[in-house]
């Protein structure tokens, strides 16, 4: 046993008196960390890297079968899923490794925002920090664009119909993106190549830039109120910090690295084990328009946004605001290189990531269930209630028959089902009189479409005695103020048929 | 490295006991081989430039194709195929297509026969996103799944995004068929876009501008 052990050693003996690596390596692992940074709040950067080694990985593995030609990759996909020994599993942990490498990262920003870290002397890290967030942001973009299903067909439309916005060279542009016409085969062999070449290697590059500059200026300490990074002093405070009470890297700081990582890898495994791969959806033929395609998580937040925004001003956010919000994530560390760390004294930094949090939360919970889209079965799929057709006459069922008719539910809801775009019907008449309804109807207005050309004047007629019974809970039916002023002879009018006024006339 | 390694019997003028010590200031001191290495530099970047041009020319090649050189006039089928008074849904190959295309390059657009040889062709992109709009006929309506544009049935904006109405193709009829010309996704920004989106949106504005204005001959 022991001459074994001697042999291992010799071994590697002989390879490290050729390669050299010892000495950097040890140097690196040893070097000294305070000790208040060896702290759980300081393991999402080591876990993004292992989660971009999982990726990596992964996706060489999915690349051993995956056929990147559009007439073959979603069958491809289907191969992987089903055919190839647990294919499944390779996709599922691909796909759950780049939702969580997004979190994870986004994570990593927020936690190094609020602790000052951007600050003299890591401006750098952070600025190469926010490319590659982007890089990651890319990632996950094209890597749904390879899961070449319905979702990424129509995701690569939305693409393109966003770029031809550009102002002056947006067709050829669209011409770069789509490398063809049409969105077809060299699109995919284009994003095949953005996802498997291009994005990875600025991805790996700039990571190992990122950790190398984090060896190199060393790990930032943990952030006190009242303590002001100041570029005179930082570099003496911070090495008098490290060489007093420095603790080695490895192992007083990495063991929670570690242990993070491994925990985060097992979610990633739980999940893929749990929830399976993402997809493929249906396949991606454009003649198949029975689709309501969706981004990937990640993104949902900006389908969300571009539903909202007015029409004239979308153009506009839509190549402004990266600019400005990119733009102002790289300049942050240089406009505020210095001053307090503590988030407790930078009550606007907490501010901004708490606004921030929040609406992209709720435009990616809004995103989840769409209500701006129309819902294209609800008119033929869901059912009137009950309680609205008993005890009503011919013309009002007649009505409801139209509303069902002419897609109405699309829309409008009944009884909690049918689409949120416009306003639920189940109160109408007590919010707008028929006069109100009837134009409405009519002519549309506030984004709801004219229907004068799609409805008979029967049919109208029906409608409104449907949605003149639509009172909610028996609430009292709308009533035009101006009529009871008029009837009421308060306008000076002589009237007949408002005996009991209390105006007596002059 | 040590001076033990220098040749001992080049002469070296210039250079202080103290200078040789420092592998790059005795390179600086030879004038010559720097400035050979400066000339290298300077061939590698005239190579470099060479280069560059057939690979940005690779590169931005489909930039520079004119859309007119992408589109086709095809045919959609006989006539009859489209009764009068009805939208109905039509599949056609796209006219330029790679072998890796699959049945990516197979297209549908919106055919609507108005009456006789009045015809609209529709391009299933909604003109907000892209996204493929389906045909109402009940409410006479086109509706967008994505973002939930509305568009009338001669294509004109109703409701939602969009800020113009829907493409449309050019058509022709030779002989008894329906031609288009077509070849290429329909976007803002390429010919596809025959009416420049409107500015001024008001929702109801287009009942009025509905009856067949401008259509593309």
């Amino acid at each position: 046993m022991a001459g074994l052990k001697q042999r291992v050693v010799n071994v590697y003996g002989w390879f490290e008196r050729r390669v050299g690596f010892e000495g950097p390596i040890r140097e690196a692992s040893a070097h000294p960390t305070p000790p208040t940074s060896a702290s759980w709040w300081y393991v999402f950067g080591s876990a993004a890297t292992v989660l971009l080694m999982l990726q990596v990985a992964t996706g060489i593995l999915l690349a051993l079968v995956y056929t990147a030609s559009a007439g073959e990759a979603w069958a491809s996909l289907q191969f992987l899923n089903h055919s190839i020994y647990l294919g499944w599993f390779l996709r599922a942990i691909h796909g759950w490794g780049s939702d969580f490498m997004v979190a994870i990262v986004l994570i990593h920003m927020v936690q190094v925002f609020l602790f000052g870290a951007y600050k003299y002397p890591r401006e750098l890290t952070w600025i190469i920090g926010v490319f590659l967030l982007l890089c990651t942001l890319g990632m996950a973009f094209t890597g749904q664009v390879l899961r070449f299903d319905q979702d990424a067909y129509w995701g690569l439309g939305i693409g393109a119909s966003i770029v031809s916005r550009v102002p002056w060279i947006g067709g050829p542009l669209v011409h770069m993106m789509l490398g063809g016409p049409i969105i077809g085969g060299q699109t995919l062999s284009r994003f095949f190549a953005l996802h498997v070449f291009v994005i990875p290697g600025l991805l790996l590059a700039m990571a190992a830039v990122h950790v190398w500059m984090v060896l190199h200026l060393g790990v930032n300490e943990w952030p006190m109120p009242g303590r002001i990074v100041s570029k005179a002093t930082y570099d003496r405070e911070y090495h008098e910090l490290t060489s007093k009470q420095g603790v080695p890297f490895v192992p007083d700081a990495a063991w929670k690295d570690a242990v993070f990582a491994a925990a985060i890898l097992l979610s990633v495994i739980a999940c893929a084990l749990l929830f399976g791969p993402f997809g493929p959806s249906g396949q991606p033929d454009p003649t198949i328009i029975q689709t309501a395609p969706k981004p990937d998580f990640a993104f949902l937040w900006i389908y969300a946004v571009l539903a909202y925004l007015p029409p004239e001003l979308e153009t506009p956010f839509l190549f402004i605001a990266p600019i400005v919000v990119i733009g102002a994530m790289l300049l942050l560390p240089l406009v505020a290189g210095e001053g307090e760390k503590h988030w407790s004294r930078r009550p606007v930094a907490v501010l901004m990531v708490a606004v921030i949090a929040v609406t992209l939360s709720v435009f990616t919970h809004l995103a989840t269930f769409t209500p701006w889209s129309p819902l294209m079965e609800a008119w033929s799929g869901d059912p009137t209630p009950t309680a609205y057709l008993k005890g009503r006459s011919p013309l009002e069922r007649q009505g409801a028959l139209v509303l069902q008719d002419k897609q109405c539910r699309n829309c409008h809801a009944l009884g909690g089902a049918g689409g949120m775009r416009g306003p639920a019907l189940d109160a109408i008449a007590a919010r707008m009189t028929e006069d109100q309804i009837i134009r409405q109807v009519l002519q549309g207005g506030g984004n709801m479409p004219a229907y004068g050309n799609a409805l008979s004047p029967a049919e109208t007629r029906a409608l409104v005695a449907f949605l003149m019974t639509l009172r909610g809970n028996n609430l009292s039916p709308a009533t035009d103020a101006s009529h009871t002023i008029t009837q009421s002879g308060a306008m000076r009018i002589p009237s007949t048929r408002s005996p009991q006024s209390s105006v007596p006339s002059p | 490295m040590t001076n033990a390694s220098e040749p001992s019997g080049q002469p070296q003028p210039h250079i202080s006991p103290t200078s040789t010590a420092v592998p790059e200031l005795r390179t600086a001191a030879h004038s010559r081989r720097a400035f050979l290495f400066k000339l290298s530099l300077y061939l590698n970047g005239a190579v470099g430039a060479v280069l560059a041009v057939p690979i940005l020319g690779y590169l931005l090649g489909p930039a520079f194709k004119k859309d007119s050189s992408y589109k086709s006039w095809i045919s959609l089928g006989p006539i009859s195929n489209f009764p009068e008074g009805e939208t109905r849904l039509v599949d056609y190959r796209n006219p330029v297509t790679t072998a890796s295309d699959g049945e990516t390059g197979n297209v549908a657009c919106w055919v609507r026969h108005i009456q006789g040889n009045q015809f609209q062709v529709f391009a299933i992109n909604c003109a907000h996103l892209g996204c493929p709009v389906r045909w109402f006929e009940q409410s006479k309506l086109f509706m967008c799944p994505c973002h939930g544009g509305a568009y009338y049935e001669d294509g004109s904006r109703a409701s939602g995004p969009p800020e113009r109405g829907l493409f449309q193709y050019e058509f022709s009829i030779a002989g008894n068929n329906l031609m288009i010309n077509a070849g290429q996704m329909p976007t803002l920004s390429n010919s596809a876009c025959l009416k420049k989106p409107l500015v001024q949106i008001a929702p109801n504005s287009s009942i009025q501008d509905k009856e067949e204005t401008s259509w593309p001959a």
